[in-house]
Formats: structure tokens, sequence, C-alpha cells
């Protein structure tokens, strides 16, 4: 083994899994205020060439966790709980330089409105160099050349030339693809995107989730992708965690959320997606209120106000613990007292289409 | 039939070639040059320009243009009380009360005017982005302390700032320059602080922190250059002020003491004494630091217009 290959000290490792979150938590302190708990005991992990989702609506707690894993919380008012290991290095309390050093090298991230996410004023090329500059140590002509092959990875046509224009001079789609080079540079084995066709228009967002794909598939990177759409998920999730106020309510792969979703929250997001045979006239089917309609989980279940299946032990505390997240068949996890129930109960695998509702 | 087809893929690539090429100054240009190119075409922006570039002009050869020797007090023995000559023949503004030409003096003050605004502004806008940086980089504690000691700088009256400086330094131009300098401080020090902490959440900070940039390449390489543009137009507002700032201070006494230098402020506040003879005195330095005023704003907001990416098309 030569020198080079030896790993430094708290080197991460390639034999677990590249991102394990353990209940993680994130708590929001304003002096002569309620703390707000935006995040609460979320678990989940990803392995290499792996892409799971965390669904749900605005506020449930998916950026904030994504910046936590990230660590670029502000240190001032907030208290993050729990853990968060990269291939097996706690990040947690990790040194500032230790978390630069890992951001953008070792993890990535792709955000949701890709005209703000860059610099108006510096060249894309500038933008895009900056990164290999920092982490590859690479000379000013080597990073260029680099560049040119990133943007031309993501589809950028004539990238030569894009690398000299600004932001503005790009198209949305072509803005996005810029991001996902940068966030590709140093090859992350963790790449989490945050939304990141929500600003997009529907062909563009198809050619962008198809991008990142194929970045799964050839640089088995894994992905965490943050999304409100269920299409997304549908084409691009192996695994999918539904949160709801700060918790992950039920978890599952995505053939089995689809078929069977158990959790009536998960249920009502399916249920509520337009259907192109839906008959004319047909309204949507929303969920009831919003989701300020939440009640602390502390005191119950805190979908149970929104909730058709809700029962009296919904909202109120039995055992003196908040509803579990317990074993709900294989690979399911499920935070409910009442959930969904389907006539033909067969186990995973079974060829049984009984889509709830 | 292949003939027709051979055509047709030949047209094609004609296209391709075509679509392929960059029209010339399209595309990627540097920032200051397509900057440059946008000034050109803006007709306030000649403007402000054709204005500073002649007054900088009649300053950098008043020798040459000055029809007469501005301390010659040529016509003093028609000066009487009550009664300044006025325009007449090989002098076309009149004489101020000593009977020295008074276009002379103007060609002449423009120097000393010009020298003052743009030697003051530089300093106080370099001191006061200094101080900017330091607080709008590091922000928390260092924040802190770099406001409230402009805070100190703002609470004390200018004049009476300048008074003390002056008294400090002894009476010269220079003292006279760094005085207004130091006014001019907190305002380039709490503008640059400002933009910069707004730019500093924004999203592409966060995006450029994701991607694991140093502090301060995110500093300057991102957050400075997105927060300059309020700063250069403060810098062409500043030189205004500053001009008249030298013009009170002159006023006061605390002027340049050298009176063989003329300036448009001093003799704005000389001209006072007689401004029911002859208003004229007070007017032509009057117009002169306002026409001067106009061109360096006209031009800095032009400027900031251009430098401004959201404005381009």
């Amino acid at each position: 083994m030569s020198i080079e290959a030896m790993p430094p000290e708290g080197a991460l490792r390639s034999d677990v899994p590249v991102l394990e979150v353990e209940d993680l938590s994130v708590t929001f302190t304003r002096r002569g205020e309620q703390p707000t708990r935006a995040v609460d005991g979320v678990s989940f992990s990803v392995s290499a060439g792996e892409t799971i989702g965390l669904v749900g609506e605005s506020g449930c707690g998916k950026s904030v966790t994504s910046l936590a894993v990230m660590g670029l919380l502000p240190k001032r008012g907030v208290q993050v709980g729990g853990s968060v290991r990269l291939a097996g290095t706690e990040l947690l309390g990790a040194s500032d330089r230790t978390l630069r050093r890992l951001r953008g090298s070792e993890m990535a991230m792709v955000f949701q409105d890709p005209l703000s996410s860059l610099n108006p004023t510096v060249p894309i090329g500038t933008q895009v160099t900056e990164v290999l500059v920092e982490h590859r140590e690479m000379g000013k002509r080597e990073a260029a050349t680099e560049a040119t092959d990133l943007l031309d990875r993501v589809g950028i046509p004539d990238p030569a030339r894009r690398l000299k224009e600004y932001p503005h001079q790009l198209s949305g789609g072509m803005r996005q693809r810029a991001l996902i080079a940068m966030a590709l540079a140093c090859s992350p084995r963790l790449l989490i995107a945050d939304e990141p066709t929500t600003a997009l228009d529907v062909t563009i967002q198809a050619q962008i989730l198809e991008l990142l794909r194929e970045l799964v598939v050839d640089s088995g990177t894994a992905l965490v992708m943050i999304t409100h759409d269920l299409g997304v998920v549908a084409g691009l999730c192996d695994r999918v965690h539904v949160m709801y106020a700060g918790k992950v309510i039920e978890t599952a792969d995505r053939y089995e959320l689809f078929a069977r979703p158990r959790q009536p929250y998960t249920g009502g997001l399916l249920a509520s997606v337009p259907r192109l045979d839906a008959g004319r006239g047909v309204p949507l089917t929303p969920i009831r209120g919003s989701a300020r309609d939440a009640i602390p989980w502390a005191e119950g279940c805190a979908f149970a106000p929104r909730c058709d299946n809700a029962q009296d032990d919904c909202l109120t505390e039995v055992a003196g613990s908040t509803v579990p997240l317990e074993y709900d068949g294989p690979g399911r996890e499920l935070r409910c007292r009442h959930p969904l129930s389907y006539p033909q109960q067969t186990p995973a695998g079974a060829t049984a289409s009984g889509a709830g509702r | 039939m292949t003939a027709m087809g051979d055509v047709r893929r030949q047209r094609i690539d004609e296209l391709a070639a075509r679509a392929g090429q960059v029209p010339e100054g399209e595309g990627g240009v540097s920032l200051v040059k397509s900057a440059f190119r946008r000034l050109r075409r803006n007709p306030v922006a000649i403007l402000g320009a054709v204005i500073v570039l002649v007054f900088l002009f009649v300053a950098a050869f008043a020798p040459w243009l000055a029809p007469r020797d501005p301390l010659a007090q040529t016509l003093l023995g028609e000066v009487r009380p009550g009664s300044i000559p006025g325009p007449q023949e090989g002098f076309p503004l009149g004489v101020d009360q000593l009977g020295r030409d008074l276009l002379s003096r103007l060609v002449y003050g423009s120097r000393q005017s010009l020298l003052i605004g743009v030697v003051s502004t530089v300093l106080g806008a370099v001191v006061g982005m200094a101080l900017g940086v330091l607080a709008g980089a590091f922000g928390g504690r260092v924040d802190t302390v770099v406001m409230r000691f402009v805070d100190i700088i703002l609470s004390i009256p200018s004049l009476l700032m300048a008074i003390s400086i002056s008294v400090l330094l002894g009476q010269n131009q220079y003292a006279l320059m760094i005085a207004i300098a130091v006014t001019q401080v907190p305002v380039f020090a709490r503008l640059l602080r400002g933009s910069m902490l707004a730019q500093r959440e924004s999203d592409y900070v966060l995006a450029a922190r994701a991607l694991g940039v140093k502090r301060g390449r995110i500093v300057f390489g991102h957050v400075l250059p997105n927060s300059l543009s309020p700063v250069i137009v403060q810098g062409t507002l500043s030189l205004a002020t500053a001009i008249i700032e030298a013009a009170a201070l002159s006023f006061l006494g605390l002027g340049d003491p050298d009176i063989a230098r003329p300036e448009w402020g001093a003799m704005l506040s000389t001209a006072q004494d007689f401004l029911s003879i002859r208003p004229g005195l007070a007017v032509w330095p009057a117009v002169c630091i306002i026409v001067v005023a106009l061109g360096f704003t006209l031009l800095g907001e032009s400027l900031r217009e251009a430098l401004d990416p959201k404005f381009r098309r």
C-alpha cells in the first residue's frame, strides 16, 4: 500500500452508507420566544448509487434537514442534535475547516432557484473553476479545461463560450445545469438536491431529472432529493421518506408507497395529484386545512386535525411518548395509530395493486 | 435525388456553421468592457463625462486658458465702496472686490476645488470602505466595534470635527482634505457594510458556502462586487459635497491660507459681503460648483447602471 493510499485521520470510509442521519433535531431559539423545533428526530441513510426522497409540503423541515446535514445553518440561535455521518465521519460538531473541506468535494448541494444561486456579477466560468481551484488545487488554465468538460457533461452546448458568460445570459435550464456542474466538479459522494426543478418549466424539469438520474447511475453518487413533487419522486427515488411537521411519518420504497400509502397524509398527497384520466369537472381532492393546523407532536399526532381517519387517541398522548415510528412490513416504517388499510393485505412483492382511495 | 439531398445537407451545414459564430462584441466580454460599451451608448453618461472632462481640461491647462493673472489687482483703482466694476472689455465677467479678473480666478479655482474634491473623496472612500468591508465581512463582534467607532465619528458635527483636525494638523490644504475625508468616512463605511450584509444573506453566497469556498474568496469574489454600486454613486455625490464643504471651511477661515491659490468655495464666501452690489461674484463660482457636481452625479449614476448586470440587455 503506497503512502498516498493510507487513509488520513478521520478519513471517509467506503464500507458504510454514504450518509447516515440519526435522530437529527434542529431547534430555533429566540430570546423571549418559544423555541421552534423544525426538525425532530429524523433518521435516514443513503448508500452509494441510491436515491432517496424527502417529501412533504412547505414548512415540514425538508430544507432545514438538508442545511443541517451540510452544516450551513447559522450558529447563533440554532441547536442541532443527533448525528450526521458522512461515510463514517461525524459532521455535527466538526470544525468549520473540516466542514469547508468536505463541502464541495465530498458533499454538494443544488439549490432551488438557479438564478439567485449564481452570482450575477461573476462569469459562469469563474464560479465553476473556483470550486476546482479550492478543492482540487488546480491551476487556472487546467481548471478552465476541466470546467469546459464539466459543462459539456451536464449538457450545456458550446461550453467554452458559456464559461465567459454571465448568469443572466443563460436560460433557466442552462443555469441549473451550470449549478449541477459546480456541485459535481469534485465528484462528491453525496449530492443533495433541494427542489432542483421547482423554478423550471416542465420540459426542462424532465431534462434535469434525467441528468441527475444519469449521474447517480454513472458515478454512484448518493442522491438526496428534496421535493414536494410526487412526480419527481415516482421517477427518481428508490426510497421515500414522507415528512410532516418536522418528523418522518412514513418510509417506504417508491412502488410500495405509491401502491399502498399507509399514512393518511401520504394517501391525501397522492389523492390530491391531478389525474389525466379523471372525468371533466371532477374536483381535485385536497387535504383539509393547511400545515399551520399542526399540533405539537407531544400532544398527539401533528396531522390529526386534518386527518379523516383521526380518532380520539390521535389527539391525546396515551403512553407518555409521541406516536412512534414503527415497523410496518418489510422496508416500511409508519407513524400512525389508524393507518389506511387495504382489503388484500399481501406481502411485499405480490402483484396486488390496491391503490388506495 | 442525391444532388438535391447534397444541396440540402450543404445548406444545413452552412446554417449550422453560421449559428456557431458569435457576433462581434456579444457573448462573453469582460464586465468592465461591456460596462464601457453601454456607457458610450448612454446620452446621460456622455453629458456627464463631457462636463467632467471639460473641467478637468480647464484645471490642467489653467495657466494657458486664463486670460489674466488671477492675482493681479488690475482694476483695484476703479473699485469704490458700493461699486465694483462689471463686465467690460478684457474682463468678460468683471472683477472682484480687489480688482482681480473673475474669469481667471474661476479658471484657476477649478484646480484647487477639483483637487480638494477628488483627494478628500478618494481618501474618505478608501478608509470608509476598508472599515465597511471589515464590518460586513466578519459581522458579529467586529461589526459592532467598527460600527460603534463609525457612529462616534458620525455623532461629532462634521464642522467641529474638521475644525479640530485643522487645529491638530495645522492650517494647510492637506489638513483641509483630511478634515473633509474624515467626515466622509462614516457614510462610505455604513453604506458598504449595509449592502454587504444584505448580500451575505443571498442564495448565491449560501451556494458558494455549500461548495466549500473560503470566506475570503466569498467576501472579495462574490459579496464585494455586488455591493459596490451604491458606493460608486455615493462617491460621485461626495465629490460634489466635498467641494461645497471645502467652501464652508474656507468661509470659517479654516481653508487654504495660501491666497495664491484661488478656490471656488472661498470666492463664494467672500462674495457674500458684496451680494447686493455685484451678485455675479457669487453666482459664477456657485454655477461652477453646481455644474461640476452635476457632471459627477450624472456620470456616477450612469456608471452604476452600466456596472449593474441586472440592467443589461
